[in-house]
């Protein structure tokens, strides 16, 4: 039998960004505490002390690969080459999206209305955390969206829809390599993405 | 005793080749005046230029195999580049037609499909590694790197979505098939032809390449939805706020 030891048990505060570097074979829990809380993540493999560009998270790789948009236990999220970086190992909530991106200032002036260009957005998240670890717009890409639900229907459309998620579900990733997880903690407001009240989500990594 | 063993003969075996091959340029529509861009792409190669603003740019598939797999960045700021996320997640519709905007990471539109005559295209799939390899050599050449090697588009080549989230690779729509983009800022345009990631069959021909300048189509909406509007605003108001004032032109 093989005992795990928690190694950072951290709670993210609502709109907030937060990352950590998940060693391989670690892994890492993400628990939506209440409920409907999109969770914007971007992974990169973390080779010699920093993240690898050629080695950052790939939406289109990751449903290319996996032949399906949805993201649940199985899922290989992989690097833009197809590298595994995380298995998505224990899931309470599946549908999770990684093709609708991240909301942003700009973007959101499109969906929503010039009115919203000063409210927070995961851009800004984003940016601010891959800057600590020496990274820039250039280095920002596709992501996944834990615990938000986007169908798309026959004839093409898609949208951010009501979550499947409830209060204390998570789900729980396998790092396959030394991985920098980068989070925003969604700040919209504006679709249901957090069911129009974001709020915190704890991150629970365990070593082997 | 070879033709090549002196600069003067390498220099006339050199010189003789341009002469005595021929090399297909792709149609170019009757109506088109100002023609900037005429160029195959082989299967496996890429093709790249800067485009100005009010560029009509025709991707066309001659003969049935082409995919064209397609990134664009600003020319004047090549940080801003095509966000496929939001070129999905904006108009609400993951499937390219005529009409689609593709928006980029700021919230303006790149340029806009005006004419589609495929219908079979893909934003969820990306590129193979063959693909990925010629992609980075055309960013490399306006000085980027592996870091503006984006999620990118796909062009006659189609991808659908079953209900259970599962692909479906559907293939293109036969020789003749052409795309036309409405550019509404000087783009950095990289094109590569090479085989779809789901193509059971990877044969790829010929991609055709034409743009020509058709400047006075910016003047009315191809769209009249409320996040095409808004694009549309956000990008006519950053280029009309970054031109010189009229004192110094």
């Amino acid at each position: 039998m093989t005992t795990s030891i928690v190694v950072s048990d951290d709670v993210v505060a609502a709109c907030a960004p937060w990352s950590t570097v998940v060693p391989a074979g670690s892994q890492l829990q993400i628990i939506d505490l209440h409920g409907n809380q999109a969770v914007d993540t971007l992974f990169y493999g973390f080779v010699g002390g920093r993240p690898d560009p050629a080695l950052r998270y790939s939406a289109q790789a990751t449903v290319a690969a996996q032949r399906n948009i949805f993201l649940t236990t199985g899922s290989v999220l992989r690097a833009t080459d197809g590298t595994a970086l995380m298995t998505i190992v224990a899931d309470d909530v599946g549908n999770h999206d990684t093709i609708a991106g991240a909301c942003s200032k700009e973007s959101n002036t499109l969906r929503y209305g010039h009115h919203t260009v000063h409210q927070h957005a995961c851009a800004e998240n984003f940016l601010a955390e891959a800057t600590k670890w020496g990274m820039g717009k250039r280095d920002i890409v596709s992501n996944v969206n834990f615990f938000m639900n986007v169908p798309v229907e026959p004839d093409g459309t898609l949208g951010i829809v009501d979550g499947l998620s409830a209060p204390g579900k998570s789900l729980t990733l396998r790092a396959e390599v030394d991985t920098l997880v980068l989070v925003s903690n969604c700040p919209q407001i504006n679709n249901p993405c957090n069911g129009f009240d974001p709020t915190p989500v704890r991150m629970v990594m365990t070593g082997a | 005793m070879s033709s090549t063993n002196s600069t003067d003969g390498a220099r006339s075996h050199a010189r003789a080749q341009a002469t005595t091959v021929q090399m297909r340029v792709p149609a170019t529509p009757a109506d088109a005046t100002g023609l900037t861009w005429a160029e195959v792409v082989p299967a496996g190669s890429y093709a790249t230029k800067v485009l100005g603003r009010g560029t009509r740019l025709r991707l066309a598939d001659p003969d049935g195999g082409a995919c064209a797999h397609l990134l664009l960045f600003r020319a004047d700021a090549s940080w801003e580049r095509l966000n496929v996320a939001d070129t999905m997640k904006v108009p609400w519709q993951a499937y390219l037609g005529t009409g689609h905007p593709l928006l980029s990471d700021q919230g303006r539109v790149l340029a806009t499909v005006v004419d589609d005559t495929s219908g079979h295209h893909d934003a969820l799939c990306g590129m193979t590694a063959a693909a990925r390899a010629q992609m980075l050599l055309g960013v490399h050449k306006h000085g980027m790197d592996i870091r503006d090697v984006a999620p990118s588009v796909s062009l006659f080549k189609g991808v659908r979505v079953n209900a259970d989230g599962a692909l479906a690779f559907t293939g293109g729509a036969g020789g003749g098939a052409a795309v036309d983009l409405l550019l509404h800022l000087p783009l950095i345009v990289v094109v590569v032809n090479a085989s779809h990631p789901l193509d059971p069959d990877p044969a790829v021909t010929d991609l055709d390449v034409v743009a020509w300048q058709a400047g006075a189509e910016l003047a009315e909406p191809v769209s009249t939805d409320p996040e095409y509007l808004r694009a549309l605003f956000n990008t006519e108001s950053t280029w009309a706020a970054a031109r010189d004032s009229e004192a110094v032109r």
